[in-house]
């Protein structure tokens, strides 16, 4: 079975929730809808304090062509336009709706039918991505219209669908792909189209065997989609590797898949696309895990975009005692949240509540040079000298060293024996030498 | 908002591999060496050791505590598998007061003159070592033969290794066929009944320990590997090219420290290379160096001084040597 070469490690799975249907989460009384939600410029606000808005409704306009729109994810009154601290940990603008019944707008067809037929064009598909607010649903959240726009003098000849959820905890993906795998399909068969291209291959590791054995028996009925199961090897779902793993190309340092002619696009995402070309039904909602070991009762939910965070740690049995902190995303990629009160945004694929036990850092003893961040990192990068290096504010050297191809996967930082923390000072270096960079174009 | 929760930044998890769980590791791969060695050596080899790893031990924490005034990590394992390896290289019946001394060099002056665990260039029980052979050359050379419980400590009955006695044999003239009759057989040195350092004797032994390392993923394969194919496949040309000179290739590696030096000594961990290209060619060059001192050299062994060699050689080599990057040519499949 496939995976990538270089470096990579095995954290214990905990995918507790991987048997659970995916569940209705009842509406909130009042969300709060960020209007940055993706890689690019913030969507401008064009509704006002004490408008009525409808599900689907867009309230923010998308500014330029990386950005895209925002939609209301429920119906309601415009409560206030007001900044909230998000995932990120920083204040950002936010549309705050307080609920009132379930009124969709009249353009979405709400109906359980599968659509297969794909009648928009090429271009049309691409806009009607950005209309409807998709973006990248694995938690890099990079406008999805912008990937399918192949710039002119480079060319795509393969799509690739992520359903690897390398991820340890999280399960959204992977019940998306047994309870809607049909529509994931027409969804990959949609941006086959807009990108002109007649072959697709899924990633799925082999952790997901029920999910492999459906889509596969799916499928057969689909032209040119190909199910591939990989050997399970963290982080798998990094684009660079999971273009590695299925097809042995590599993307050069600093390039993007393109550079190899391949577009990669999650699984998550590709059901969306199906929601928003034959169902006219913006991004307003998603499957989100929450999870962890103290948890009552774990679960996959479906949940409208800007709902509270503590609403679904309720649902799951409420918050533990002991919990010392709440991740949004994975852990080994994820964000700590400083309180419960976080909406969910697109990019957010699970929760996951960790005991206080198992919060805090071992303290960072001296670096023994066993080499083990060296054999796993991915990128075939050095932390240990990185981390060296930044902390001396080396950083042409640093540079030198490729500190910028670092992903941050934190594999280094997770298997140091002598819990040092790579990954902060690597961030550092990073985004130092960034700024550098930044500084020599400007001169 | 009541409750703080913890927001360091990701990763979230951690294997749980510690360096204290690596350095009993090493030791725990180390115990069935120990075990043939006192099955052999009997009280040398029980004395030996306890006085190398208690004053090892004692050392540290003296040092760390009233010398440095830093914190004491004697704890983390560290000295304590410094402590075993050199008792591992000398011979059982070793007097008390060298071993002292060589615990000294080994931890004042190799580990901590350079700063402590993490620091230090060159291998601190191997320092040590060639410290006590160089000071004390009588007392460091001459090795008791294996008898068990049945032979004494400083009074045991000793003889030569068999690496000696082909050195000295054939520096003598001697023909290489009288003086393998006076060796012990293959199969006798792979059971480690032959007299040499009090840990090196048992290949079994020291397999055994190696398989559990890589087992435990405490080292990778690619030192060890190239020390032995080196050694391996340097002997066998010399050995084919002129059979009456030159022993054959099972012989090098049974005899003597190769096994020992390969999996315990060359490994270690902050005085090898940091990725699996430039511990390949650290291998190859720890193998050429002990098969030219063996054969030309003055002393019969030459693991110890070969592993110092290219330690020095290991920042060069850090530097200049990198591992694999990821995306470098362009490579399309
Ligand atoms: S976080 Fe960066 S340096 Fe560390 S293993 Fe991942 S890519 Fe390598
Ligand atoms: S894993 Fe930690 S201790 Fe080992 S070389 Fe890297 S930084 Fe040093």
């Amino acid at each position: 079975m496939k995976t990538f070469q270089k470096g990579g490690i095995h954290p214990p799975e905990n995918k507790l929730t991987a048997a659970k249907q995916t569940e209705v989460l009842p509406l909130p009384v009042s969300v709060a809808i960020p209007v940055s939600q993706h890689i690019g410029a913030p969507a401008t606000v064009i509704v006002n304090k004490g408008d009525s808005v409808k599900t689907g409704q867009v309230i923010a306009g998308s500014k330029g062509f990386v950005s895209v729109n925002i939609h209301s994810s429920v119906s309601g009154k415009v409560n206030k336009i007001d900044s909230i601290v998000d995932t990120t940990g920083y204040k950002q603008t936010a549309v705050f709706i307080d609920v009132e019944g379930d009124e969709w707008v009249d353009s979405v067809d709400r109906s359980d039918d599968i659509i297969t037929d794909i009648k928009l064009s090429s271009e049309e598909i691409i806009s009607r991505c950005q209309e409807s607010g998709i973006v990248g649903l694995g938690g890099a959240t990079f406008p999805s219209h912008v990937k399918l726009s192949v710039p002119s003098g480079k060319r795509c000849d393969l799509l690739i669908i992520n359903g690897v959820e390398c991820e340890p905890y999280l399960t959204a993906d992977h019940r998306l792909m047994l309870e809607k795998g049909k529509e994931i399909l027409v969804g990959i068969s949609i941006l086959m189209k807009a990108l002109k291209i007649k072959r697709a291959q899924v990633g799925i590791e082999n952790n997901k065997t029920d999910a492999i054995v459906h889509l596969k028996k799916l499928a057969a009925s689909f032209e040119g989609i190909e199910i591939c199961p990989l050997r399970v090897k963290y982080p798998q779902g990094a684009e660079k590797q999971l273009i590695k793993a299925l097809t042995g190309r590599e993307v050069p340092s600093g390039r993007l898949p393109i550079d190899v002619n391949v577009v990669v696009h999650n699984a998550g995402t590709a059901f969306a696309v199906y929601e928003a070309v034959q169902k006219n039904k913006p991004l307003i909602e998603r499957v989100v895990t929450i999870t962890g070991k103290t948890l009552a009762n774990p679960g996959n939910y479906l949940v409208r975009i800007g709902t509270p965070v503590s609403l679904l740690i309720e649902k799951a049995g409420g918050l533990p005692d002991d919990t010392g902190k709440i991740i949004s995303g994975g852990p080994m990629m994820g964000k700590a949240l400083i309180n419960t009160d976080i909406p969910v945004v697109k990019g957010m694929s699970g929760i996951i509540l960790f005991p206080s036990s198992e919060s805090d850092r071992m303290p960072s003893q001296p670096c023994i040079r066993c080499a083990k961040c060296v054999s796993v990192c991915p990128l075939g990068l050095e932390p240990y000298l990185l981390m060296l290096l930044a902390q001396k504010g080396l950083f042409e050297k640093a540079e030198e060293e490729r500190i910028t191809d670092c992903m941050e996967c934190g594999s280094c930082s997770y298997t140091c024996p002598a819990g040092r923390p790579l990954l902060d000072y690597i961030r550092l270096g990073k985004s130092t030498v960034i700024k550098m960079a930044r500084e020599r174009v400007v001169k | 908002m009541s409750t703080l929760f913890n927001i360091s930044l990701s990763p979230h998890s951690h294997s749980q591999e510690t360096t204290k769980k690596l350095m009993f590791g090493v030791v725990i791969a180390l115990l069935p060496a120990l075990f043939t060695s006192i099955f052999y050596f009997g009280y040398g080899a029980l004395i030996v050791t306890s006085v190398s790893v208690i004053s090892c031990l004692v050392f540290e924490y003296l040092i760390q505590r009233f010398l440095l005034k830093k914190p004491v990590s004697v704890t983390d394992g560290s000295a304590l598998v410094t402590g075993l390896l050199l008792a591992f290289n000398v011979p059982s019946n070793l007097p008390v007061h060298i071993i002292i001394i060589g615990s000294l060099v080994s931890i004042g002056i190799a580990k901590m003159t350079f700063g402590g665990l993490g620091n230090n260039p060159f291998n601190p029980a191997l320092v040590g070592r060639v410290f006590m052979l160089i000071s004390f050359p009588v007392q460091m050379t001459s090795w008791p033969v294996p008898a068990g419980f049945n032979t004494g400590y400083t009074d045991a009955v000793t003889g030569a290794t068999p690496l000696a006695i082909v050195k000295e044999g054939l520096k003598n003239g001697e023909p290489l066929s009288d003086l393998i009759t006076q060796i012990p057989t293959p199969s006798q040195m792979f059971l480690g009944n032959m007299g040499g350092s009090l840990g090196e004797i048992a290949a079994i032994a020291l397999l055994i320990g190696f398989v559990y390392l890589l087992m435990r993923k405490i080292i990778t394969w690619h030192i060890p590997v190239s020390i032995i194919a080196t050694i391996g496949i340097f002997t066998t040309i010399l050995w084919l090219a002129n059979p009456a000179k030159n022993a054959d290739p099972m012989f090098h590696i049974l005899a003597g420290g190769v096994l020992l030096g390969a999996v315990f000594m060359a490994t270690d961990y902050v005085t090898s290379p940091m990725n699996p290209k430039a511990q390949i060619i650290y291998g190859i060059g720890i193998g050429i160096l002990t098969v030219v001192i063996r054969v030309w050299g003055a002393y019969p062994e030459g693991v110890s001084f070969a592993i110092l060699i290219m330690n020095a050689f290991v920042p060069l080599m850090n530097r200049y040597i990198k591992p694999g990057r990821f995306g470098e040519e362009v490579k399309n499949g």
